[in-house]
């Protein structure tokens, strides 16, 4: 690809024609407040129906990332906690799995309605905790989270309708271990259907974000789910690694990077242990000419820029038609002037904090990486605070499949942009990534969508839209993106022994 | 002037485009603004054609409707016209005015248009040179508001004309 065709002059599409966004009057701030939150400053492990101190008498500081304070202690769960925590699993399983199927129920909505009472609380802890802008944690990650809960509380009294013909069973307990980006909603992705199959669970959220899984454990009990069915254990990656391996565990599930997908898959091969693993993902954004190129600048935005770009499905990768390569990429980045990156409680906050200082420094890294590799790189002028991890929206253009800012998973706002000119060349392209979680089309012409989707290899493809979920939608990759799918009846499978 | 929506729904464009730039000749050194009625081109694509047919034929100012029809102004359709006018723009350097009409009806939603005027056009169109409200219902609700700010207290609508 020549280098001139994706290089525009500005935000404007002939010579000097400039929109100002910010002469006239900005935004007064619009914080939700956090007065009415309840946070306890240690948190210690839930197993067995209560909060119990750590074996390993160690605990660690979960901070802010907008301002870099420490919100709570939370323990650090050690090989003999996991163990404990197993064995507890183990114990309620045998009562849990003979329970009448509609009880189950029962709890999993008493669960998602508990949640969605408590949804302002949740929201804001959220974006403490993880640095999501308010608008994402209140109006995404908490509502998806109980209707995950809602919808698999529908299943639970009609899994023999689910598969036609097969006895179905309980696996066991399964081990569960969820990612920092969407810290309540993989709790749910992964609890419940979990539980609507009769099995009990040991869950691990990330070390960065354990808040809102730990306020989940406070809802469990006030829902009372037996003892034991639940149990929400602490830890970074050796707790993880503890519970992956622990003899007991009959199913594992994993949300998270790919290289720790692998050694997983090392550390379970010659078990009999069933495992769900949802990995990275480098999605390719594919605008065709013939789209609605204002809805799809915005749909642009939210592929990439969508939780600060934390995100294993985000789309990465932008492949615009040539003919419309410059008015896509002028009006992106004109758009992109009117994005807001600041205080994640805010309500007018586009990008909030970006989730740790490791990220940060990682993403800082990649974009390094971009410059030198001689990529055109922008950003737009906005104001970022000077406390906190806060990184701006970011294009890159004048790349190739060949620089690694292409190739590798950034997780963070960077996007790296090519043009193409036919849809087998675009199509080559998208699929030429070791990936292959989720994809995006754009174009007003259904035929074109059918041809597109049914040969991108991913999990997930949107057509004129992006990042949308739903849980009666299966969630998964191809590839080293994962294997097992999340979500929907599909989601029920990996819980269940099928005979 | 209220284009004929009849000669535009069934893709007689050129008429339209020719009406339009009929009048804007009349005009002379008058201010051409043109009512598209959104209410009845149905479709947000008919809404940017007519936008777009309108500017380039000669008006200075869009509007989306008479008040006669129901649906008035509504957000999408404020946006898509608001798009057409910064495509114009940066196509032509020209600065079409915008006036949304009927729906709006009290100082919360004027103020959500404001924003989405700021952020599709810009500074420049935060002006009533350029940007205008057609909401008679509107002026009472500010009224409202405004004797709110003195008294802390809502008044009731009685208190206010309806003209």
């Amino acid at each position: 690809m020549s280098k001139n065709t994706t290089t525009v002059n500005g935000t404007s599409t002939s010579e000097g024609i400039k929109i100002d966004f910010n002469k006239i009057w900005g935004y007064d701030p619009a914080p939700e407040s956090s007065d009415h939150i309840r946070l306890k400053k240690k948190y210690d492990l839930f197993i067995g129906g209560k909060f119990v101190k750590p074996k390993s008498g160690k605990y660690f500081k979960t901070i802010n990332p907008a301002n870099e304070k420490t919100i709570a202690e939370v323990a650090e769960a050690d090989d003999s906690d996991v163990d404990v925590a197993v064995k507890a699993a183990k114990k309620a399983f045998g009562p849990w799995s003979k329970l009448d199927p509609s009880v189950r129920g029962k709890y999993l909505y008493r669960i998602a309605r508990l949640i969605q009472e408590r949804a302002r609380e949740f929201a804001v802890i959220e974006s403490m905790d993880g640095g999501k802008p308010i608008r994402e944690s209140r109006d995404v990650d908490v509502p998806l989270a109980a209707a995950h809960f809602f919808y698999y509380a529908g299943w639970a009294d009609k899994l023999q309708y689910a598969f036609p013909g097969k006895n179905v069973r309980p696996v066991g307990v399964a081990g569960q271990i969820i990612p920092w980006n969407f810290p309540l909603l993989m709790a749910a992705w992964k609890i419940a259907p979990a539980l609507a199959t009769g099995n009990t669970v040991v869950l691990k959220p990330a070390e960065t974000t354990p808040l809102t899984a730990l306020k989940l454990a406070e809802i469990i009990q006030e829902a009372g789910l037996p003892d034991g069915v639940v149990n929400i254990i602490t830890g970074a990656g050796k707790t993880g690694a503890a519970l992956v391996s622990h003899p007991d565990v009959n199913k594992i599930a994993f949300t998270g990077s790919t290289l720790v997908g692998k050694s997983i898959m090392k550390s379970i091969a010659g078990t009999d242990k069933k495992y769900t693993l949802e990995l990275g993902g480098k999605a390719a954004n594919i605008i065709f000419a013939d789209a609605a190129i204002d809805q799809a600048v915005e749909g642009i935005v939210n592929a990439i820029f969508f939780n600060q770009g934390h995100v294993c499905c985000a789309g990465s990768r932008l492949f615009v038609q040539e003919s419309v390569a410059d008015e896509v990429i002028s009006k992106l980045k004109m758009r992109m002037e009117t994005l807001i990156v600041g205080n994640p409680l805010d309500k007018n906050t586009d990008i909030g904090a970006i989730n740790s200082r490791m990220q940060f420094n990682k993403i800082n890294e990649y974009i390094q990486i971009g410059l030198n590799e001689g990529a055109e790189m922008y950003q737009p002028e906005c104001n970022i605070p000077e406390d906190g991890y806060f990184c701006r929206p970011t294009l890159f253009t004048g790349v190739s499949q060949s620089n690694r800012i292409v190739q590798e998973e950034i997780f963070g706002p960077v996007l790296a942009i090519q043009t193409f000119r036919t849809p087998e060349e675009v199509l080559e392209k998208a699929n030429n990534t070791p990936y292959g979680l989720s994809g995006g089309v754009w174009t007003d012409k259904g035929s074109k969508i059918f041809n597109m989707t049914t040969r991108i290899r991913a999990g997930v493809i949107w057509a004129n839209t992006f990042n949308k979920f739903d849980p009666t939608s299966p969630f998964g990759g191809y590839k080293e993106s994962g294997i097992g799918r999340e979500g929907g009846l599909h989601g029920l499978m990996p819980y269940l022994n099928l005979e | 002037m209220v284009i004929s929506r009849g000669e535009f729904l069934r893709g007689n464009y050129s008429y339209t485009f020719d009406e339009v730039a009929t009048i804007k000749d009349a005009c002379g050194s008058a201010h051409l603004k043109v009512i598209l009625e959104t209410g009845e081109l149905q479709t947000l694509d008919n809404v940017r054609k007519a936008s777009d047919i309108a500017m380039y034929a000669g008006a200075d100012f869009i509007k989306t409707s008479t008040g006669k029809v129901s649906p008035a102004a509504t957000q999408p359709v404020t946006l898509v016209m608001l798009e057409a006018i910064r495509d114009f723009y940066l196509k032509t350097g020209k600065h079409i005015g915008m006036k949304p009409a009927g729906g709006i009806r009290d100082a919360k939603t004027a103020l959500q248009y404001l924003v989405m005027v700021k952020e599709t056009l810009g500074s420049d169109w935060l002006t009533p040179d350029l940007f205008r409200f057609g909401a008679s219902t509107l002026a009472n609700d500010l009224l409202m508001q405004i004797i709110k700010q003195d008294t802390g207290i809502y008044q009731s609508r009685d208190y206010f004309s309806n003209d």
